[in-house]
């Protein structure tokens, strides 16, 4: 179709099509969210920081929103004007140095206010936790979960990996430690209504991802390292914590269970654990 | 590395024809209008330099890995084997035999360049056989790969830069069969220039490995 | 090969091997390299939808497919959970190392570099070939991991240790795995002879009058895209060397102390994985960006000669590229927010990686500005050219959420991940390949491809891209992890089932569409219509050769320019474009275009 210009039937269909299918994206593309908002969208959120990460999700939402509304517009309303009708020439413009300058501070504007607003909750998620906040220790294996409470000294005993043995120390804690008496290993995470919660979180084999959606936490569990990290559950109820890094054949059976309950009912299920 | 020659062409134009515009050229015959291309500079010796940049990326990477795991704690060093210094030595002055066929080729006198070119060979092997011989001392001593992270390093590194300088002495070869018998000074100093770009690059390389592994 | 007959006398000495297959022409390797690139991305959209197989109905008994992978699935025909990782793995390095680098830079940068700058091949013509001749080993040697004891490797295309470096820690990190490095470090040293030729290339072998400031945006981003990728490789391939002395040495680089896989106790003292993460990603990103800066430059001519007006805002475009280029050095940690990193840098790589949205916000509204009063041709070209925009724009949208850690932390390595990664990089820069492709098509093989066939192609990639990855988003803001065999464990995940269903039809219509693409590719190759030398009446030298160009490009003269690519619709002139070696005399250089309108560019030589 080497034809220039190309028959004028042809050039209507093109130009009909093209605009058609840039206004079909915006519709579908804000249907579709519509639809999405209701049936498949984020789990109710159960944390303090969660609110926070939730409504930073939110404006940013809002903001690239209408910007894929209005430049799609601005480009359906292009092609159905500056199609090739077959008579004329292109403006010979290439060069506005206003204009430009113009859309190059508008996203350096947005963008810095989207920083600005990120780097407070960024730093609210990694402030230094309440001096009230329990522990955890949460250790991912090849796969799943194994939690550790320091019981009532609040110490650790030491970990020793040649000691791991999956039936009677999954854990591999250290008997020679004495801090390791006290110490309750279980296999689901139990923790206490609006008290804050230090987790420390560690792997056994490979990297693993501590993932409760629910809380909007996420934190890496990589091997030789202990990383810690705060959240403040605000919801009772049972909750689902699942693997988000690649860990092998059985990432997605890596499930584990979350429990909210009061001081009370946590208090109760800790004494009855053996251990 | 740079073949001037292109036989899948078999013009009689060489690709590098537009480098070198002929005489003057109608430089200015409209606004705007001139020659582009610098130069002097030939392929090989920009190509030469490219080189040069992708393997210090390839060396940082390697290093700030080092410089990273050192501070980790474990780090048992082990021994210098004494041959380094010597091979150190080695290739400090092959740097300096080098520079001087660089300058023999923009001189244009052929049985320096062949002497001198022919010295930094020899040079070269004689580096890479005493970092042979480091090796063989360090196995002696039970100091293997996996010994510990610094053997590792030590074995990484030597290993790594070894075998970047077996394919400079491969370059310097090439260089002594085509640099004497090229027709003028220019055409000779295009192939002594890269290949002395790359092997003073090598020469200092070793210098920040070696101070690395064993000095800070 | 359609060309075969087309060439001069002068290659005719020749033997067809010399010619033909270890060829030294630019021309020759750049589409060998296209074709092999092509005949990958068979490879790696079938293994797409296997993918979205398993994703659309978990558990299912499919009977044919054990007849055509016997390893991968289990007698009742349900694909097995490592045969499903080892398939997300090499979809994911097959795609983007084996396609879309190779096809992009290797197969356009080829082709189109020496043609877009007069000369008559490339500075290093015989390290070109060598360049093309390391990547078919590299490949066999990546697919040979199908069939070997445990299969293709499991750790992903970012192949994290430990996983990657215990064999016990997954079938597919035996000897699949090392294969797999052993595959991109030859793979590696191709790109390096490439984009060390390009750089040369580009510097020294611009005709006479073609200044740095005028060259057309196409060659700008494969000279930017060069430096990108002789700067980044070399990182990955140094990790890649240390992490097969891991596996195969005993070394301790990346894996540390204390490690119990498969119930055993590893000897690795003291290693660091989070080393790995910082040497891949340091190559990882700005790999993205080798992949996207070629498209960019493809859009970019496309849009104004196809729109025939010029392309808006040329300085800034330039600027921008490397704009881009220097940043993307800058934003690896935005892949690891969440590894353990200190917050601290987390805020650092945030801000690098936002303000890196700031040049590509530049560059959209460039392409949108170049449409305003433009004469828009509605070839299959330009609808893939406007179709890169928008996928574009919606792709560097959804990295905003990305960029910011906190909204990360809830997102990251979830299904809204490989959501955006396959609007903003895969699927745009697909639609630059293939935009590229009917462009160019006529200049490579001297023929015309269908442009009815490519509207079709067209129409249904871009409503299958729209429909396939536009829901993937909703998926990850409900929380599905990528890489999940099934999602079927999980309570929170049981409602996205319909959802997945969508989306595995969409994908696969999307994965039917492509053989519109291919017939019509292949149709055109030999009974295309014939092309003359400029069909589309642009102003790049490559259109003042013949079409496809003769071994040399050029005739006894080399082309001289005078004045920049982009003088379509000039007030006055004759016709509505002015062919970059028209004489100043002839037409005079309009507005000042002819006069550097970058002339403040950082890279300006």
């Amino acid at each position: 179709m080497a034809e220039i210009p190309a028959p004028a039937r042809e050039r209507r269909v093109g130009r009909l099509l093209a605009t058609l299918i840039v206004v079909l994206i915006v519709i579908g593309g804000v249907g579709s969210f519509l639809i999405a908002r209701g049936r498949w969208w984020m789990l109710p959120v159960a944390s303090v920081h969660g609110v926070e990460i939730d409504r930073l999700f939110n404006t940013t939402l809002v903001v690239t929103g209408i910007v894929f509304v209005l430049i799609h517009v601005v480009l359906a309303v292009f092609v159905w004007r500056y199609a090739d009708r077959g008579t004329g020439r292109a403006a010979y413009w290439h060069d506005d140095r206003t204009l430009e300058l113009t859309y190059t501070l508008i996203p350096a504007a947005v963008m810095i206010t989207l920083v600005s607003m990120g780097a407070v909750v960024w730093a609210q998620v990694h402030s230094p936790p309440p001096p009230d906040a329990m522990v955890v220790e949460a250790r991912g294996e090849q796969f799943g979960w194994l939690f550790r409470y320091p019981g009532k000294d609040g110490v650790f005993g030491r970990i020793d990996p040649a000691r791991i043995s999956v039936k009677d120390n999954p854990m591999g804690l250290d008997p020679a430690d004495p801090a390791s008496k006290s110490n309750i290993v279980t296999r689901d995470l139990h923790l206490v209504l609006a008290r804050p919660v230090r987790v420390r979180i560690r792997s056994k084999d490979v990297i693993h991802s501590f993932y409760i959606p629910a809380f909007r936490v996420k934190q890496d569990a990589v091997p030789g390292m202990t990383v810690e990290i705060w959240f403040t559950p605000t919801r009772e109820g049972d909750y689902e914590l699942a693997c988000a890094q690649l860990c092998g054949v059985g990432h997605y059976i890596m499930r584990g269970k979350v429990k909210v309950e009061s001081q009370d009912a946590f208090d109760t299920w800790l004494a009855q654990q053996s251990h | 590395m740079a073949p001037t020659t292109t036989p899948t062409l078999e013009l009689p134009r060489t690709p590098r024809e537009p480098g070198r515009p002929a005489g003057g050229g109608p430089r200015g015959g409209g606004p705007g209008d001139g020659s582009a291309v610098p130069s002097s500079v030939s392929p090989a010796r920009i190509g030469a330099w490219l080189l040069v940049a992708a393997i210090t990326v390839l060396f940082a990477a390697f290093t700030s890995t080092y410089l990273v795991r050192r501070n980790a704690g474990d780090w048992p060093a082990v021994f210098l084997p004494p041959v380094l210094w010597l091979t150190t030595a080695v290739l400090l002055i092959s740097s300096l035999t080098m520079e001087a066929a660089r300058r023999a080729a923009g001189r244009g006198t052929r049985a320096s360049l062949r002497r001198w070119l022919g010295i930094t060979t020899v040079l070269g092997l004689v580096f890479l056989g005493g970092q042979l011989v480091a090796w063989r001392q360090l196995a002696a001593s039970g100091v293997f790969m996996a010994t510990n992270p610094h053997s590792a390093f030590f074995y990484l590194l030597t290993g790594a830069h070894g075998l970047h300088l077996a394919g400079g002495i491969g370059a310097l070869i090439f260089a002594l069969t085509k640099a004497p018998a090229a027709p003028t000074h220019a055409a000779a100093l295009d192939v002594a220039d890269p290949v002395a770009t790359y092997w003073h690059f090598l020469d200092g390389l070793w210098l920040y490995l070696f101070l690395i592994l064993y000095g800070i | 090969m359609a060309v075969a007959h087309e060439t001069t006398h002068e290659d005719h000495k020749l033997s067809w091997i010399r010619r033909y297959v270890f060829s030294q022409d630019h021309k020759i390797i750049g589409i060998q390299y296209l074709m092999t690139s092509l005949f990958m991305a068979l490879i790696g959209g079938t293994l797409a939808m296997l993918i979205r197989m398993q994703q659309g109905w978990p558990g299912t008994q499919w009977g044919v497919a054990k007849f055509l992978f016997p390893g991968g699935f289990t007698g009742d025909g349900v694909l097995k959970p490592d045969f499903y990782l080892a398939v997300v793995t090499m979809h994911g390095t097959i795609m983007i190392f084996f396609v879309l680098t190779t096809a992009l830079s290797g197969g356009f940068g080829n082709f189109l570099i020496p043609l877009t700058i007069g000369a008559r091949d490339m500075a290093f013509p015989f390290l070109n070939m060598l360049s093309y001749w390391l990547y078919p080993p590299a490949l066999v040697v990546l697919l040979a991991s199908f069939f070997v004891a445990g299969g293709a490797p499991n750790a992903g295309w970012t192949s994290y240790p430990p996983l990657s470096a215990v064999p016990a820690a997954a079938p597919g990190s035996g000897l699949g795995q090392s294969l797999w490095l052993i595959s991109i470090a030859i793979l590696i040293v191709a790109f390096l002879f490439g984009s060390l030729n390009y750089i040369t290339t580009v510097l020294q072998l611009r005709t006479r009058g073609l200044l740095m400031t005028r060259l057309p945006l196409i060659t700008w981003a494969q000279f930017i895209t060069a430096i990108l990728m002789l700067l980044a490789f070399p990182v990955l391939l140094a990790a890649a060397v240390m992490l097969l002395f891991d596996r195969h040495a005993g070394t301790s680089f990346f894996v540390p102390t204390g490690l119990v896989v498969g119930g055993r106790l590893l000897t690795h003292q003291g290693g660091n994985p989070l080393l790995w993460q910082h040497l891949f990603w340091f190559l990882g990103h700005p790999e993205v960006y080798v992949l996207i800066l070629p498209p960019m430059g493809i859009v970019s001519e496309i849009l104004a000669v196809h729109g025939r007006k010029p392309i808006f805002g040329y300085g800034a475009m330039v600027l921008s590229l490397c704009a881009i280029a220097f940043l993307s050095f800058l934003v690896w940690g935005h892949h690891m927010f969440v590894s353990g990193m200190n917050p601290l840098v987390g805020s650092a790589f945030m801000v690098t990686t936002l303000a890196i949205a700031i040049p590509s916000a530049v560059k959209t509204f460039n392409w949108v500005a170049t449409l305003w009063r433009a004469r828009i041709r509605f070839t299959s070209a330009m609808l893939f050219a406007i179709g890169f925009v928008s996928l574009f724009l919606t792709g560097g949208l959804t990295g905003i959420f990305l960029g910011s850690p906190a909204v990360d932390t809830y997102l990251h390595d979830t299904f809204f991940v490989v959501a955006h990664f396959h609007f903003v990089m895969a699927s745009a820069a697909l639609f630059g390949l293939f935009g590229g492709l009917y462009h160019w098509f006529p200049k490579m093989f001297g023929r015309m491809m269908n442009e009815r066939l490519g509207r079709i192609h067209f129409w249904l990639t871009f409503v299958g891209i729209y429909a396939t990855f536009f829901p993937m988003h909703f998926i990850g803001i409900a929380g599905e992890p990528r890489r999940y065999y099934s999602p079927q464990m999980y309570e929170f995940l049981r409602g996205l089932h319909p959802l997945n269903v969508f989306v595995s039809l969409a994908a696969f219509g999307l994965g039917l569409a492509q053989i519109i693409f291919v017939y019509n590719f292949l149709h055109s190759l030999f009974r295309g219509q014939k092309a003359e030398s400029n069909p589309w009446h642009a102003n790049t030298l490559e259109w003042q050769a013949p079409s496809p160009p003769p071994h040399g490009n050029w005739g006894a003269e080399l082309p001289t320019v005078h004045r920049w690519p982009y003088d379509y619709s000039v007030p006055g002139a004759p016709d509505d474009f002015v062919p970059q070696t028209t004489p100043v005399t002839a037409v005079p250089v309009a507005g000042g275009a002819g006069d550097d309108p970058a002339g403040d560019s950082p890279e300006h030589a």
